[in-house]
């Protein structure tokens, strides 16, 4: 199972322009504590936070999301019982917890791959 | 009886769709994935937000109101359903998810008008799979929706209108902008300028949009031709890497890149509604085929808008109205012969000229296909599967794939949640250049449901 | 191409597994001369398209000595074509909602067991202590713990790259228009003009084949379905065996298989519509909505994951279930390899090495009468005219 995201040192990615005057929400980000503004997408959420929105299932690193239009598929996170949530579409509700990592409970690793991933053989 | 209409897309082409339907006196169903109208182009930033038209749209201000307005008039004269995409097409049924109930419905109808829309087009550079990469539509979407720069040091690569404009834009909200590059020369053929004096103020803007960024200090180069995007796998990306107009390798650091070669049409609504495609040498790419109407191949299927040629918001505007008034006329709807009627010359010369000038665009803002025969072969071409230009070529050498469906079957190209949006064009690109025919010879991804990616907690429709 | 006639010891027509397999063995274990023709391109039809079950568990007991023989290859396709197909033999699971059909599990476990395969039973408690993926309304399992699955889209393409590099002439967008019998030969003429000669003749042209063995006086009632086909974004990779539910109701029959790459691959349920004359197959969305339900409720962490991409073929269904292999009933050194009901991927290297056999040495060691094509002209015999 992964660990969650590690905070990165120096704050978020996106940087806010305009619009500051928004009343403040909390979520959860990873079981971390986090603030957004009213009317953020979790995408902006993630990324004003940290650095970034998931990493690659295919080792090739992080990712922060990529269109922002629904159309990539790249920023997909889920909450905390295992709903998935495109992050660019959105928008962050007062209270959520989300995860950059998918929950144990999504798809859970069954008793007989853990068992031939520790090198028992199966009868 | 009245005819069923369902419009799919709630940007300037399907609400001039819905619009011309109403005034027509028939009441259509128009589903929209979005949360709000407006789409990509006139995409309304949330309630509660407090900048102007004129701040978010700038020049095209006008336009963005007049479109919002409207719609908010038709809200009740028509079937409006946001949250919900169209995920599938059969003989006569729209097939639709509610994207947060999980709610399915299967549409009947008469006529169909898709107004799907576009995304950028993108040219893979290695390194584009790092965090901090993102299109040169998401960068607009964060400044003009969420009031945010996608990072404290923004490089935009490419070509086209849009590097120009989202360039501007960003400079005149407060972010640094550190360079503009552009792999198109910086002075357009003859044969292009003849295409944009089609919309000589276009033009002007255009120039005037590169005067302020000069202004402001914004390095812009012509005609580079990108090496690659310098980071790391757990920062993202630190550097842009281009080859300039002498020869000489240039780099200039950031956090944030904004990538994009002009507009790709989302056609996989026509394609799963069995429209024939044809590709168009001028831009490379396959597109529908319509009639200077909008009527596809498809009895019934109609397509306007960026989904079918990109002509802009304003051909889109155009585009859609008439495909709306076709699709009445087509239903032998008596006041919606009547509109056709008297106003299909001139909203076909409209459209005319707007393709005059998306054709001047495509030459002076040319897609640099061989960009993609030139990228390294440990390249991430398929975003979504971390699949290599190498592995895409390693298809066509060592497994014989000589056309781009095959070239998927063997390297998983394409196979990724984004469905082959932002690596098919390349992809075939490689694969002709490896297997030495010519691109449209190895075909196009052909389109297969869902349109987007389905939660499988979708529900029957009982 | 040169007009020249070519002539080999062997013709196959029809690129899938069952050609290119045959093709390989022919030249591998036997050294026939053999030329391939496919109509487009190796593998792209009924054998790139399916499942990817590569099970004995389940099939009608006339085919496991034919399955067993496939699975022998299976175990050796790495050394054999220098590609594993993405073949892992982590078992097939059956499971079932009901203990009457949980009694036809038992009973198919004591079945097979004589023709050497060992199925394992699986309680609720069972299979929850080893999968723990099941909704209660699952009650019983069984297990072909050395069956598996593999990448259908690799397999022919893969066994058609063999056979070429072991010496068969395989010849792609190669659309044979008709087969005469000239003497003791069969001329292949394809739509372009090319002509082809061979002593011995195999049909392998799947859910196209009638047209063929009508034109020798064998028809067979042959109906093209397309298989409802889906698969999921990547997930953690958690489930080795490939799964299915055993069950009489057809809408309820799902499968899914999860490759090393994470995502799903499922099917399953009511076919959808294949038409053969235009080589076209779709899937019908209330196919899918249906097969999401009952993934959901015999998983039901599936409701959490997405759907990306669904996708048909064209399969070739015989009416009686069996499947067309072996020589013709009427024209020596004429043979067949067709019709397998959308169960021929898993036997697919057994059939090449048994028509390779079979038409080099005369006989085979594995029982095929089974599966005769004579059955169709004695059934006919035994009916009355209809119009």
């Amino acid at each position: 199972m992964s660990d969650p995201l590690p905070k990165h040192g120096g704050g978020g990615r996106f940087v806010r322009l305009a619009e500051i005057k928004r009343p403040t929400l909390r979520l959860l980000i990873d079981g971390a504590p986090a603030t957004a503004l009213e009317g953020d997408t979790l995408l902006v959420a993630l990324l004003t936070h940290g650095r970034r929105v998931r990493a690659s299932e295919f080792g090739d690193g992080t990712r922060a999301g990529f269109c922002l239009m629904g159309a990539c598929q790249d920023c997909w996170v889920w909450d905390e019982a295992g709903r998935r949530l495109r992050a660019c579409s959105t928008v962050v509700t007062e209270g959520m917890h989300v995860r950059t990592t998918p929950p144990a409970s999504l798809w859970p690793v069954t008793p007989e791959v853990a068992a031939r991933e520790r090198g028992e053989v199966s009868t | 009886m009245t005819p069923r209409v369902v419009v799919v897309g709630a940007g300037p082409a399907g609400v001039r769709a819905a619009q011309a339907l109403v005034e027509a006196g028939v009441r259509p169903i128009v589903i929209d994935e979005g949360r709000r109208d407006g789409g990509q182009i006139y995409r309304r930033q949330p309630e509660g937000f407090t900048r102007t038209h004129a701040t978010l749209y700038g020049s095209e201000a006008a336009k963005a109101q007049a479109l919002h307005r409207d719609f908010d008039a038709l809200r009740t004269q028509i079937d409006y359903r946001p949250e919900t995409l169209a995920w599938n097409v059969t003989a006569g049924q729209l097939h639709t998810v509610h994207a947060s109930s999980g709610e399915t419905a299967a549409l009947d109808f008469d006529a169909l008008i898709v107004c799907a829309g576009a995304t950028d087009r993108l040219m893979p550079v290695a390194g584009w799979n790092l965090a901090g990469c993102y299109s040169l539509g998401a960068a607009q979407i964060a400044l003009k929706a969420q009031a945010c720069a996608i990072g404290s040091r923004v490089v935009f690569m490419g070509s086209g209108p849009l590097l120009y404009l989202v360039a501007a834009q960003y400079l005149k909200a407060g972010a640094t902008v550190e360079a503009v590059l552009d792999t198109s020369p910086a002075v357009p053929t003859l044969t292009a300028l003849r295409g944009l004096l089609h919309r000589p103020h276009l033009l002007l803007r255009g120039l005037a949009l590169m005067a302020s960024l000069r202004l402001g200090g914004v390095k812009l180069m012509h005609a580079v031709a990108p090496l690659r995007i310098d980071g790391t796998p757990d920062g993202g990306a630190s550097s842009v890497v281009v080859r300039d107009a002498r020869g000489a390798e240039r780099a200039f650091a950031c956090d944030a890149v904004g990538l994009g070669w002009h507009l790709r049409a989302e056609t996989q609504l026509a394609d799963l509604a069995r429209c024939e495609f044809a590709f168009e040498p001028l831009s490379r790419q396959w597109l529908p085929r319509i009639d200077d109407c909008g009527r596809s191949s498809t009895s019934g299927v109609y397509l306007a808008g960026d989904g079918a040629r990109i002509l802009g918001a304003d051909g889109a505007e155009a585009a859609g109205r008439l495909a709306a008034l076709a699709a009445l006329h087509d239903l032998n709807h008596a006041r919606g012969r009547s509109l056709f009627a008297s106003e299909q010359t001139a909203l076909t010369r409209t459209l005319a000229t707007m393709n005059g000038f998306r054709e001047g665009l495509a030459r002076a803002f040319r897609w640099p296909h061989e960009h993609a025969a030139a990228l390294p072969n440990d390249a991430v071409v398929c975003r979504c599967e971390a699949v290599t230009a190498g592995e895409l070529r390693r298809s066509v050498f060592e497994l014989g794939s000589q056309e781009v469906n095959r070239a998927k079957a063997f390297s998983r190209v394409g196979m990724g949640r984004c469905q082959g949006r932002y690596c098919g064009h390349a992809a075939a690109e490689i694969v002709a250049a490896a297997a030495s025919v010519p691109v449209e010879g190895v075909g196009r991804l052909r389109s297969q449901a869902p349109v987007k990616p389905l939660l499988m907690s979708a529900q029957e429709d009982e | 191409m040169s007009d020249a006639v070519q002539r080999s010891d062997v013709l196959i027509v029809g690129g899938g597994l069952m050609g290119t397999t045959t093709a390989l063995f022919l030249r591998r274990h036997h050294g026939l001369s053999v030329t391939l023709l496919e109509r487009e391109l190796i593998g792209r039809q009924a054998s790139g398209t399916n499942f990817g079950n590569v099970r004995r568990q389940g099939r009608d007991l006339a085919q496991i000595p034919l399955a067993n023989r496939a699975r022998a290859v299976w175990s050796r396709v790495r050394e054999l074509l220098g590609d594993d197909l993405e073949f892992v033999p982590y078992g097939h699971l059956r499971v079932c909602y009901t203990e009457q059909q949980a009694a036809t599990l038992e009973q198919h476990v004591r079945d097979v067991q004589p023709l050497g395969l060992d199925l394992q039973m699986f309680s609720a408690d069972a299979l929850r202590k080893r999968w723990g993926i099941f909704s209660d309304e699952v009650v019983a399992g069984s297990l072909s713990p050395l069956d598996g699955h593999a990448n259908p889209r690799l397999a022919g393409p893969a066994f058609g790259r063999a056979a070429q590099r072991a010496g068969a002439h395989i010849h792609e967008h190669s659309e044979v228009a008709h087969i005469e019998r000239v003497g003791a030969e069969f001329v292949a003429h394809t739509v372009d003009g090319r002509q082809y000669r061979a002593a011995q003749l195999l049909v392998t042209t799947g859910a196209w084949s009638a047209r063929f063995a009508q034109a020798f006086g064998e028809p067979v009632p042959l109906d093209a379905r397309g298989p409802q086909m889906g698969v999921t974004e990547p997930l953690p990779y958690a489930i080795g065996p490939s799964i299915g539910v055993s069950t009489p109701i057809e809408e309820e029959g799902l499968y899914f298989r999860q490759i090393a790459r994470g995502n799903i691959v499922f099917g399953g349920g009511l076919k959808g519509p294949a038409l053969a004359d235009a080589i076209r197959a779709y899937v019908k969305p209330d196919n899918t909505l249906r097969q999401l339900r009952e993934l959901r409720r015999f998983v039901p962490a599936f409701a959490n994951v997405q759907l990306i991409r669904v996708w048909s073929g064209i399969e070739g269904y015989t009416g009686d279930w069996v499947p067309v292999l072996g020589p013709s009933a009427r024209v020596p050194g004429l043979h067949y390899a067709f019709g397998f009901n959308g169960e021929g991927f898993a036997i697919g290297p057994g059939v090449g090495e048994v028509m390779a056999e079979l038409m080099a040495t005369g006989h085979t060691s594995t029982p095929i009468a089974a599966f005769s094509i004579g059955r169709f002209a004695r059934s006919l015999q035994d009916q009355p005219l209809t119009t």
